[in-house]
Protein backbone atom coordinates (compact mmCIF):
# COMPACT_ATOMS: atom_id res chain seq x y z
CA UNK A 1 0.00 0.00 0.00
CA UNK A 2 2.74 2.40 1.00
CA UNK A 3 4.67 1.33 -2.08
CA UNK A 4 1.71 2.17 -4.28
CA UNK A 5 1.19 5.62 -2.74
CA UNK A 6 4.90 6.44 -3.03
CA UNK A 7 4.93 5.15 -6.60
CA UNK A 8 2.12 7.46 -7.65
CA UNK A 9 3.62 10.46 -5.84
CA UNK A 10 7.01 10.08 -7.47
CA UNK A 11 5.62 9.14 -10.86
CA UNK A 12 3.63 12.38 -10.75
CA UNK A 13 6.72 14.33 -9.66
CA UNK A 14 8.69 12.74 -12.50
CA UNK A 15 6.13 13.70 -15.15
CA UNK A 16 5.70 17.20 -13.69
CA UNK A 17 9.49 17.66 -13.81
CA UNK A 18 9.62 16.49 -17.42
CA UNK A 19 6.83 18.88 -18.47
CA UNK A 20 8.43 21.72 -16.53
CA UNK A 21 11.73 21.00 -18.29
CA UNK A 22 10.09 21.85 -21.60
CA UNK A 23 7.96 24.74 -20.33
CA UNK A 24 10.73 26.72 -18.59
CA UNK A 25 12.46 29.40 -20.61
CA UNK A 26 15.64 29.64 -18.56
CA UNK A 27 18.29 26.89 -19.08
CA UNK A 28 19.06 26.65 -15.34
CA UNK A 29 15.41 25.98 -14.49
CA UNK A 30 15.22 23.36 -17.23
CA UNK A 31 18.38 21.66 -15.95
CA UNK A 32 17.02 21.66 -12.40
CA UNK A 33 13.76 20.09 -13.63
CA UNK A 34 15.83 17.37 -15.28
CA UNK A 35 17.52 16.72 -11.92
CA UNK A 36 14.07 16.32 -10.35
CA UNK A 37 13.21 13.77 -13.06
CA UNK A 38 16.43 11.84 -12.37
CA UNK A 39 15.83 11.91 -8.62
CA UNK A 40 12.26 10.65 -8.85
CA UNK A 41 13.35 7.91 -11.27
CA UNK A 42 15.88 6.83 -8.64
CA UNK A 43 13.08 6.63 -6.08
CA UNK A 44 11.06 4.46 -8.49
CA UNK A 45 14.04 2.10 -8.84
CA UNK A 46 14.29 2.03 -5.06
CA UNK A 47 10.60 1.09 -4.81
CA UNK A 48 11.28 -1.81 -7.17
CA UNK A 49 14.01 -3.04 -4.81
CA UNK A 50 16.91 -2.10 -7.10
CA UNK A 51 18.87 -0.19 -4.45
CA UNK A 52 22.16 -0.24 -6.28
CA UNK A 53 20.70 1.05 -9.55
CA UNK A 54 18.92 3.81 -7.62
CA UNK A 55 22.11 4.93 -5.87
CA UNK A 56 24.09 4.84 -9.12
CA UNK A 57 21.34 6.81 -10.86
CA UNK A 58 21.71 9.55 -8.23
CA UNK A 59 25.53 9.53 -8.23
CA UNK A 60 26.05 9.42 -12.00
CA UNK A 61 23.11 11.29 -13.49
CA UNK A 62 21.97 13.71 -10.79
CA UNK A 63 25.41 14.11 -9.23
CA UNK A 64 27.91 14.07 -12.09
CA UNK A 65 26.26 14.61 -15.48
CA UNK A 66 23.86 17.32 -14.36
CA UNK A 67 26.53 19.13 -12.34
CA UNK A 68 28.47 19.48 -15.58
CA UNK A 69 25.33 20.80 -17.34
CA UNK A 70 24.81 23.39 -14.61
CA UNK A 71 28.49 24.22 -14.63
CA UNK A 72 28.47 24.90 -18.36
CA UNK A 73 25.27 26.97 -18.14
CA UNK A 74 26.79 29.03 -15.34
CA UNK A 75 30.11 29.43 -17.14
CA UNK A 76 28.52 30.56 -20.41
CA UNK A 77 25.99 32.66 -18.50
CA UNK A 78 23.23 31.48 -20.86
CA UNK A 79 20.29 33.83 -20.83
CA UNK A 80 16.53 33.47 -21.07
CA UNK A 81 15.27 31.87 -24.27
CA UNK A 82 12.15 33.00 -26.04
CA UNK A 83 9.38 30.56 -26.85
CA UNK A 84 8.36 31.22 -30.43
CA UNK A 85 5.09 29.26 -30.12
CA UNK A 86 4.75 29.24 -33.90
CA UNK A 87 5.71 25.66 -34.64
CA UNK A 88 2.82 23.76 -36.19
CA UNK A 89 4.83 20.53 -36.32
CA UNK A 90 4.32 20.15 -32.58
CA UNK A 91 0.54 20.30 -32.98
CA UNK A 92 0.10 18.17 -36.08
CA UNK A 93 2.85 15.58 -35.63
CA UNK A 94 3.87 15.71 -31.96
CA UNK A 95 0.53 15.25 -30.24
CA UNK A 96 -0.77 12.43 -32.47
CA UNK A 97 2.50 10.50 -32.18
CA UNK A 98 2.49 11.02 -28.39
CA UNK A 99 -1.03 9.59 -28.24
CA UNK A 100 -0.01 6.68 -30.47
CA UNK A 101 3.04 5.92 -28.34
CA UNK A 102 1.04 6.05 -25.09
CA UNK A 103 -1.61 3.77 -26.62
CA UNK A 104 1.06 1.32 -27.77
CA UNK A 105 2.66 1.15 -24.30
CA UNK A 106 -0.70 0.62 -22.58
CA UNK A 107 -1.70 -2.01 -25.14
CA UNK A 108 1.52 -3.99 -24.80
CA UNK A 109 1.33 -3.82 -20.98
CA UNK A 110 -2.25 -5.11 -21.05
CA UNK A 111 -1.31 -7.83 -23.52
CA UNK A 112 1.43 -9.21 -21.30
CA UNK A 113 -0.34 -8.52 -18.05
CA UNK A 114 0.05 -12.06 -16.72
CA UNK A 115 3.85 -11.76 -17.05
CA UNK A 116 4.46 -8.20 -15.87
CA UNK A 117 1.68 -7.91 -13.32
CA UNK A 118 2.80 -10.78 -11.13
CA UNK A 119 6.45 -9.82 -10.60
CA UNK A 120 6.80 -9.19 -6.87
CA UNK A 121 9.27 -6.77 -5.32
CA UNK A 122 11.13 -9.57 -3.57
CA UNK A 123 11.77 -11.44 -6.82
CA UNK A 124 13.16 -8.31 -8.46
CA UNK A 125 15.31 -7.30 -5.50
CA UNK A 126 17.53 -10.34 -6.09
CA UNK A 127 18.27 -8.94 -9.54
CA UNK A 128 18.96 -5.41 -8.27
CA UNK A 129 21.44 -6.17 -5.50
CA UNK A 130 25.10 -5.24 -5.78
CA UNK A 131 26.23 -8.87 -5.95
CA UNK A 132 23.75 -9.80 -8.68
CA UNK A 133 24.71 -6.82 -10.85
CA UNK A 134 28.41 -7.54 -10.33
CA UNK A 135 27.91 -11.18 -11.38
CA UNK A 136 26.14 -10.06 -14.54
CA UNK A 137 28.58 -7.24 -15.39
CA UNK A 138 31.77 -9.20 -14.77
CA UNK A 139 30.46 -12.58 -15.92
CA UNK A 140 27.89 -12.75 -18.64
CA UNK A 141 28.34 -9.22 -20.00
CA UNK A 142 32.09 -8.85 -19.40
CA UNK A 143 33.00 -8.18 -23.03
CA UNK A 144 30.34 -5.48 -23.74
CA UNK A 145 31.19 -3.88 -20.40
CA UNK A 146 34.91 -3.64 -21.16
CA UNK A 147 34.29 -2.53 -24.75
CA UNK A 148 32.06 0.27 -23.42
CA UNK A 149 34.85 1.46 -21.15
CA UNK A 150 37.23 1.56 -24.12
CA UNK A 151 34.60 3.55 -26.02
CA UNK A 152 34.44 6.10 -23.20
CA UNK A 153 38.25 6.28 -23.18
CA UNK A 154 38.21 7.05 -26.91
CA UNK A 155 35.67 9.83 -26.29
CA UNK A 156 37.89 11.34 -23.58
CA UNK A 157 40.94 11.19 -25.87
CA UNK A 158 38.93 12.82 -28.62
CA UNK A 159 37.99 15.67 -26.28
CA UNK A 160 41.65 16.14 -25.32
CA UNK A 161 42.73 16.20 -28.98
CA UNK A 162 40.06 18.75 -29.85
CA UNK A 163 41.01 20.94 -26.88
CA UNK A 164 44.72 20.81 -27.74
CA UNK A 165 44.27 21.58 -31.45
CA UNK A 166 43.88 25.32 -30.96
CA UNK A 167 47.21 25.68 -29.13
CA UNK A 168 49.64 24.42 -31.81
CA UNK B 1 5.32 -0.44 9.12
CA UNK B 2 3.76 2.56 10.84
CA UNK B 3 5.63 1.96 14.11
CA UNK B 4 8.87 1.69 12.13
CA UNK B 5 8.25 5.07 10.50
CA UNK B 6 7.34 6.67 13.85
CA UNK B 7 10.47 5.24 15.51
CA UNK B 8 12.63 6.47 12.61
CA UNK B 9 11.04 9.92 12.86
CA UNK B 10 11.72 10.11 16.60
CA UNK B 11 15.29 8.97 16.05
CA UNK B 12 15.89 11.57 13.34
CA UNK B 13 14.43 14.30 15.56
CA UNK B 14 16.75 13.38 18.44
CA UNK B 15 19.72 12.96 16.11
CA UNK B 16 19.20 16.31 14.36
CA UNK B 17 19.03 18.14 17.69
CA UNK B 18 22.15 16.44 19.01
CA UNK B 19 23.93 17.08 15.73
CA UNK B 20 23.05 20.76 15.52
CA UNK B 21 24.05 21.20 19.16
CA UNK B 22 27.35 19.53 18.40
CA UNK B 23 27.76 21.75 15.33
CA UNK B 24 27.22 24.89 17.42
CA UNK B 25 29.80 23.78 19.96
CA UNK B 26 32.25 22.73 17.23
CA UNK B 27 32.27 26.36 16.15
CA UNK B 28 33.08 27.32 19.74
CA UNK B 29 35.77 24.64 19.91
CA UNK B 30 37.26 25.80 16.64
CA UNK B 31 37.41 29.43 17.72
CA UNK B 32 38.90 28.42 21.05
CA UNK B 33 41.53 26.00 19.68
CA UNK B 34 42.57 28.19 16.75
CA UNK B 35 42.73 31.09 19.20
CA UNK B 36 45.12 29.22 21.47
CA UNK B 37 47.21 28.09 18.48
CA UNK B 38 47.56 31.74 17.46
CA UNK B 39 48.35 32.79 21.02
CA UNK B 40 45.02 34.51 21.71
CA UNK B 41 42.11 33.61 23.94
CA UNK B 42 39.21 33.02 21.57
CA UNK B 43 35.70 33.74 22.90
CA UNK B 44 35.75 34.52 26.63
CA UNK B 45 33.03 37.09 27.28
CA UNK B 46 29.71 35.21 27.04
CA UNK B 47 29.49 32.78 29.93
CA UNK B 48 32.40 30.87 31.56
CA UNK B 49 35.12 30.19 28.93
CA UNK B 50 32.74 31.73 26.37
CA UNK B 51 30.59 28.60 26.58
CA UNK B 52 27.36 30.49 25.95
CA UNK B 53 28.80 32.07 22.78
CA UNK B 54 27.15 29.53 20.37
CA UNK B 55 23.73 30.23 21.91
CA UNK B 56 24.28 33.98 21.62
CA UNK B 57 25.34 33.49 17.98
CA UNK B 58 22.25 31.41 17.27
CA UNK B 59 19.95 34.05 18.76
CA UNK B 60 21.76 36.70 16.74
CA UNK B 61 21.29 34.76 13.49
CA UNK B 62 17.58 34.32 14.13
CA UNK B 63 16.92 37.93 15.13
CA UNK B 64 18.95 39.60 12.39
CA UNK B 65 17.18 41.16 9.45
CA UNK B 66 17.05 38.75 6.52
CA UNK B 67 18.30 40.87 3.63
CA UNK B 68 17.58 39.83 0.06
CA UNK B 69 19.45 42.00 -2.44
CA UNK B 70 17.21 43.28 -5.28
CA UNK B 71 19.30 41.80 -8.11
CA UNK B 72 19.18 38.13 -7.05
CA UNK B 73 17.18 35.39 -8.76
CA UNK B 74 14.87 34.82 -5.85
CA UNK B 75 13.56 31.20 -6.15
CA UNK B 76 17.04 29.70 -6.40
CA UNK B 77 18.49 32.21 -3.92
CA UNK B 78 16.12 30.79 -1.30
CA UNK B 79 16.39 27.17 -2.47
CA UNK B 80 20.20 27.00 -2.34
CA UNK B 81 20.77 27.26 1.46
CA UNK B 82 17.81 24.95 2.11
CA UNK B 83 19.28 22.37 -0.25
CA UNK B 84 22.69 22.61 1.43
CA UNK B 85 21.45 22.08 4.95
CA UNK B 86 18.84 19.43 4.09
CA UNK B 87 21.36 17.31 2.18
CA UNK B 88 23.94 17.70 4.94
CA UNK B 89 21.43 16.48 7.52
CA UNK B 90 20.19 13.65 5.25
CA UNK B 91 23.55 11.98 5.04
CA UNK B 92 23.74 11.52 8.80
CA UNK B 93 20.63 9.28 8.67
CA UNK B 94 22.44 6.26 7.23
CA UNK B 95 25.33 6.43 9.69
CA UNK B 96 25.23 3.82 12.48
CA UNK B 97 26.38 5.35 15.77
CA UNK B 98 26.60 2.09 17.67
CA UNK B 99 25.15 -1.38 17.95
CA UNK B 100 21.98 -1.65 20.02
CA UNK B 101 20.67 0.78 22.62
CA UNK B 102 18.71 -1.08 25.32
CA UNK B 103 15.89 1.06 26.75
CA UNK B 104 14.29 -0.96 29.53
CA UNK B 105 12.48 -3.94 28.02
CA UNK B 106 13.06 -3.23 24.34
CA UNK B 107 16.07 -2.07 22.38
CA UNK B 108 16.65 -0.15 19.20
CA UNK B 109 19.45 0.14 16.65
CA UNK B 110 21.49 3.33 16.97
CA UNK B 111 20.82 4.40 13.39
CA UNK B 112 17.86 6.11 11.73
CA UNK B 113 17.75 3.66 8.84
CA UNK B 114 18.41 0.53 10.92
CA UNK B 115 16.16 -2.39 10.02
CA UNK B 116 13.38 -3.16 12.55
CA UNK B 117 15.42 -6.02 14.03
CA UNK B 118 18.18 -3.49 14.65
CA UNK B 119 21.13 -5.66 13.65
CA UNK B 120 21.26 -4.96 9.93
CA UNK B 121 20.90 -1.89 7.77
CA UNK B 122 20.50 -0.96 4.11
CA UNK B 123 23.14 -2.52 1.94
CA UNK B 124 23.98 0.68 0.05
CA UNK B 125 24.55 3.09 2.95
CA UNK B 126 27.94 4.12 1.62
CA UNK B 127 26.59 4.74 -1.89
CA UNK B 128 23.84 6.91 -0.42
CA UNK B 129 26.51 8.94 1.36
CA UNK B 130 28.45 9.39 -1.90
CA UNK B 131 25.24 10.27 -3.74
CA UNK B 132 24.29 12.92 -1.21
CA UNK B 133 27.82 14.33 -1.40
CA UNK B 134 27.60 14.52 -5.18
CA UNK B 135 24.25 16.34 -5.02
CA UNK B 136 25.46 18.74 -2.31
CA UNK B 137 27.35 20.62 -5.04
CA UNK B 138 24.06 22.14 -6.19
CA UNK B 139 23.56 24.08 -2.97
CA UNK B 140 26.81 25.96 -3.46
CA UNK B 141 26.61 26.21 -7.26
CA UNK B 142 23.08 27.62 -7.25
CA UNK B 143 23.86 29.99 -4.37
CA UNK B 144 26.66 31.60 -6.35
CA UNK B 145 24.77 31.73 -9.62
CA UNK B 146 21.50 33.10 -8.24
CA UNK B 147 23.31 35.85 -6.32
CA UNK B 148 24.09 37.60 -9.63
CA UNK B 149 27.41 38.76 -8.29
CA UNK B 150 30.81 38.13 -9.87
CA UNK B 151 32.50 37.12 -6.61
CA UNK B 152 29.70 34.70 -5.79
CA UNK B 153 29.75 33.25 -9.30
CA UNK B 154 33.54 32.77 -9.24
CA UNK B 155 33.27 31.14 -5.83
CA UNK B 156 30.58 28.73 -6.92
CA UNK B 157 32.37 27.86 -10.19
CA UNK B 158 35.47 27.06 -8.17
CA UNK B 159 33.40 25.02 -5.73
CA UNK B 160 31.71 22.97 -8.45
CA UNK B 161 34.97 22.22 -10.27
CA UNK B 162 36.76 21.39 -7.03
CA UNK B 163 34.02 19.13 -5.69
CA UNK B 164 33.64 17.22 -8.98
CA UNK B 165 37.41 16.69 -9.16
CA UNK B 166 37.89 15.46 -5.62
CA UNK B 167 34.74 13.33 -5.60
CA UNK B 168 36.54 10.82 -7.84
CA UNK B 169 39.46 10.30 -5.47
CA UNK B 170 37.05 10.28 -2.52
CA UNK B 171 35.04 7.45 -4.04
CA UNK B 172 38.10 5.47 -5.15
CA UNK B 173 39.80 5.78 -1.76
CA UNK B 174 36.88 4.00 -0.11
CA UNK B 175 36.86 1.07 -2.56
CA UNK B 176 39.95 -0.41 -0.89
CA UNK B 177 38.06 -0.73 2.38
CA UNK B 178 35.05 -2.19 0.56
CA UNK B 179 37.29 -4.82 -1.01
CA UNK B 180 38.62 -5.84 2.41
CA UNK B 181 35.19 -5.85 4.06
CA UNK B 182 33.22 -7.26 1.13
CA UNK B 183 30.11 -5.20 1.83
CA UNK B 184 28.65 -1.73 1.26
CA UNK B 185 26.72 -1.77 4.52
CA UNK B 186 28.39 0.40 7.16
CA UNK B 187 27.42 -2.00 9.93
CA UNK B 188 29.01 -4.93 8.11
CA UNK B 189 32.19 -2.92 7.56
CA UNK B 190 32.45 -2.19 11.29
CA UNK B 191 31.77 -5.86 12.13
CA UNK B 192 34.40 -6.94 9.60
CA UNK B 193 36.99 -4.89 11.47
CA UNK B 194 36.43 -7.12 14.49
CA UNK B 195 37.81 -10.08 12.50
CA UNK B 196 41.56 -10.68 12.24
CA UNK B 197 43.29 -9.66 9.02
CA UNK B 198 43.53 -12.12 6.14
CA UNK B 199 47.29 -11.76 6.13
CA UNK B 200 47.76 -12.39 9.87
CA UNK B 201 50.05 -15.36 9.20
CA UNK B 202 52.65 -13.13 7.58
CA UNK B 203 53.26 -10.82 10.48
CA UNK B 204 53.11 -11.14 14.22
CA UNK B 205 50.50 -8.96 15.92
CA UNK B 206 49.59 -8.94 19.62
CA UNK B 207 46.06 -10.21 20.32
CA UNK B 208 44.83 -6.84 21.66
CA UNK B 209 45.91 -5.06 18.49
CA UNK B 210 42.82 -3.48 16.82
CA UNK B 211 42.15 -4.84 13.30
CA UNK B 212 41.20 -1.45 11.93
CA UNK B 213 41.39 -0.85 8.19
CA UNK B 214 43.60 2.18 8.69
CA UNK B 215 46.64 -0.12 8.87
CA UNK B 216 46.26 -2.03 5.58
CA UNK B 217 44.67 1.04 3.92
CA UNK B 218 46.98 3.81 5.11
CA UNK B 219 47.28 5.31 1.62
CA UNK B 220 43.53 5.02 1.12
CA UNK B 221 42.99 6.86 4.39
CA UNK B 222 45.36 9.64 3.36
CA UNK B 223 43.53 10.05 0.03
CA UNK B 224 40.17 9.99 1.79
CA UNK B 225 41.22 12.63 4.31
CA UNK B 226 42.62 15.02 1.70
CA UNK B 227 39.69 14.69 -0.68
CA UNK B 228 37.20 14.95 2.16
CA UNK B 229 38.77 18.26 3.20
CA UNK B 230 38.37 19.44 -0.38
CA UNK B 231 34.76 18.20 -0.52
CA UNK B 232 33.82 20.12 2.62
CA UNK B 233 35.59 23.28 1.37
CA UNK B 234 37.78 23.55 4.44
CA UNK B 235 41.26 25.02 4.72
CA UNK B 236 43.62 24.31 2.91
CA UNK B 237 41.02 23.84 0.15
CA UNK B 238 38.61 26.68 0.99
CA UNK B 239 39.05 28.37 -2.40
CA UNK B 240 35.27 28.81 -2.90
CA UNK B 241 35.15 31.29 -0.04
CA UNK B 242 38.71 32.62 -0.14
CA UNK B 243 38.11 35.94 1.58
CA UNK B 244 41.30 37.56 0.36
CA UNK B 245 40.25 37.22 -3.29
CA UNK B 246 36.48 36.69 -3.41
CA UNK B 247 35.05 38.71 -0.45
CA UNK B 248 33.20 35.64 0.92
CA UNK B 249 32.78 33.54 -2.22
CA UNK B 250 29.46 31.89 -2.87
CA UNK B 251 27.76 33.23 0.27
CA UNK B 252 28.71 36.88 -0.18
CA UNK B 253 25.09 38.00 -0.62
CA UNK B 254 23.64 35.89 2.17
CA UNK B 255 22.82 37.17 5.64
CA UNK B 256 21.06 36.09 8.82
CA UNK B 257 19.52 32.61 8.86
CA UNK B 258 20.30 31.84 5.20
CA UNK B 259 24.00 32.39 5.89
CA UNK B 260 23.66 30.33 9.06
CA UNK B 261 22.27 27.46 6.97
CA UNK B 262 25.45 27.34 4.84
CA UNK B 263 27.45 27.48 8.02
CA UNK B 264 25.48 24.60 9.57
CA UNK B 265 25.79 22.60 6.34
CA UNK B 266 29.57 23.01 6.30
CA UNK B 267 30.02 21.88 9.89
CA UNK B 268 27.49 19.05 9.54
CA UNK B 269 29.46 17.82 6.54
CA UNK B 270 32.58 17.87 8.70
CA UNK B 271 30.77 15.56 11.11
CA UNK B 272 29.69 13.24 8.30
CA UNK B 273 33.25 13.01 7.04
CA UNK B 274 34.50 12.30 10.57
CA UNK B 275 31.82 9.61 11.06
CA UNK B 276 32.68 7.87 7.78
CA UNK B 277 36.40 7.94 8.59
CA UNK B 278 35.65 6.47 12.02
CA UNK B 279 33.42 3.73 10.60
CA UNK B 280 35.59 2.73 7.67
CA UNK B 281 39.11 3.15 8.98
CA UNK B 282 38.96 3.23 12.78
CA UNK B 283 36.65 0.38 13.73
CA UNK B 284 33.52 2.45 14.36
CA UNK B 285 32.17 2.07 17.88
CA UNK B 286 34.48 -0.78 18.89
CA UNK B 287 36.63 -0.22 21.95
CA UNK B 288 37.36 -1.74 25.35
CA UNK B 289 34.33 -1.89 27.66
CA UNK B 290 35.28 -2.09 31.36
CA UNK B 291 33.32 -4.82 33.18
CA UNK B 292 32.98 -2.95 36.48
CA UNK B 293 30.57 -0.35 35.07
CA UNK B 294 26.79 -0.54 35.65
CA UNK B 295 24.86 -2.17 32.74
CA UNK B 296 23.51 1.10 31.33
CA UNK B 297 26.97 2.69 31.26
CA UNK B 298 28.31 -0.45 29.56
CA UNK B 299 25.60 -0.14 26.93
CA UNK B 300 26.57 3.48 26.34
CA UNK B 301 30.32 2.79 26.09
CA UNK B 302 30.26 2.07 22.28
CA UNK B 303 28.55 5.41 21.78
CA UNK B 304 31.27 7.03 23.87
CA UNK B 305 34.05 5.46 21.78
CA UNK B 306 32.33 6.53 18.57
CA UNK B 307 31.92 10.11 19.79
CA UNK B 308 35.55 10.18 20.98
CA UNK B 309 36.90 9.05 17.60
CA UNK B 310 34.69 11.55 15.77
CA UNK B 311 35.89 14.29 18.10
CA UNK B 312 39.51 13.44 17.32
CA UNK B 313 38.78 13.94 13.62
CA UNK B 314 37.05 17.25 14.29
CA UNK B 315 40.12 18.30 16.26
CA UNK B 316 42.37 17.33 13.33
CA UNK B 317 40.20 19.50 11.08
CA UNK B 318 40.73 22.48 13.39
CA UNK B 319 44.42 21.66 13.77
CA UNK B 320 44.90 21.64 9.99
CA UNK B 321 43.05 24.93 9.76
CA UNK B 322 45.42 26.45 12.31
CA UNK B 323 48.49 25.06 10.51
CA UNK B 324 48.21 25.13 6.73
CA UNK B 325 47.88 28.07 4.32
CA UNK B 326 45.47 28.02 1.40
CA UNK B 327 46.39 26.35 -1.92
CA UNK B 328 46.50 28.28 -5.15
CA UNK B 329 43.70 27.23 -7.49
CA UNK B 330 45.87 25.64 -10.22
CA UNK B 331 47.84 23.80 -7.51
CA UNK B 332 44.57 22.47 -6.15
CA UNK B 333 43.48 21.11 -9.53
CA UNK B 334 46.90 19.68 -10.40
CA UNK B 335 47.13 17.99 -7.01
CA UNK B 336 43.68 16.43 -7.37
CA UNK B 337 44.01 15.14 -10.92
CA UNK B 338 47.72 14.45 -11.33
CA UNK B 339 48.64 13.13 -7.89
CA UNK B 340 45.63 12.06 -5.83
CA UNK B 341 43.66 10.28 -8.56
CA UNK B 342 46.58 8.16 -9.90
CA UNK B 343 47.54 7.32 -6.32
CA UNK B 344 43.97 6.23 -5.57
CA UNK B 345 43.88 4.02 -8.68
CA UNK B 346 47.25 2.47 -7.81
CA UNK B 347 46.05 1.81 -4.28
CA UNK B 348 42.91 0.19 -5.65
CA UNK B 349 44.83 -2.07 -8.06
CA UNK B 350 47.33 -3.21 -5.43
CA UNK B 351 44.63 -3.81 -2.82
CA UNK B 352 42.48 -5.86 -5.18
CA UNK B 353 45.52 -7.91 -6.28
CA UNK B 354 46.41 -8.71 -2.67
CA UNK B 355 42.79 -9.55 -1.80
CA UNK B 356 42.54 -11.78 -4.88
CA UNK B 357 45.78 -13.61 -4.06
CA UNK B 358 44.89 -14.16 -0.40
CA UNK B 359 41.35 -15.39 -0.94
Amino acid sequence: MLHLILFFIFAAVCIAGAVNLLAQSHPINSALSLIVVMGSLAVLYLLLGAEFVAAIQIIIYAGAVMVLFIFVIMLLNAGVEEHSGKSYIAWFVGIPSLAALAGLVVYSLLLHEEQTGNASVSSISNVGSVQAIAHLLFGKFLLPFEVTSVLILIAIMGAVVLAKRGES
Amino acid sequence: MLTYIVIAAIKSLVLIHILLGAVAYTVWLERKVVGRMQNRWGPTRVGPFGLLQPIADGVKFILKEDLTPPHVYKPLFILAPLLSVVLALTSIAVIPLGGQLPLGRWSTGLQVTAAPNGTSDINIALLILLGVTSIAVYGIALAGWSSNNKYSLLGSLRASAQMISYELSLGLSLVGVLLLAGSLSLRDIVTAQGRPYEFKHFLWLPHWFPHWYIFPQLIGFFIYLVSAYAETNRIPFDLPEAETELVAGYHTEYSAMKFAMFFMAEYTNMFTVACVATLLFFGGWSGPIPGFLPPLAQALMPLFWFALKVLVFIFVYIWVRGTLPRFRYDQLMAFGWKFLLPLAIANLVITSLIVAVLS
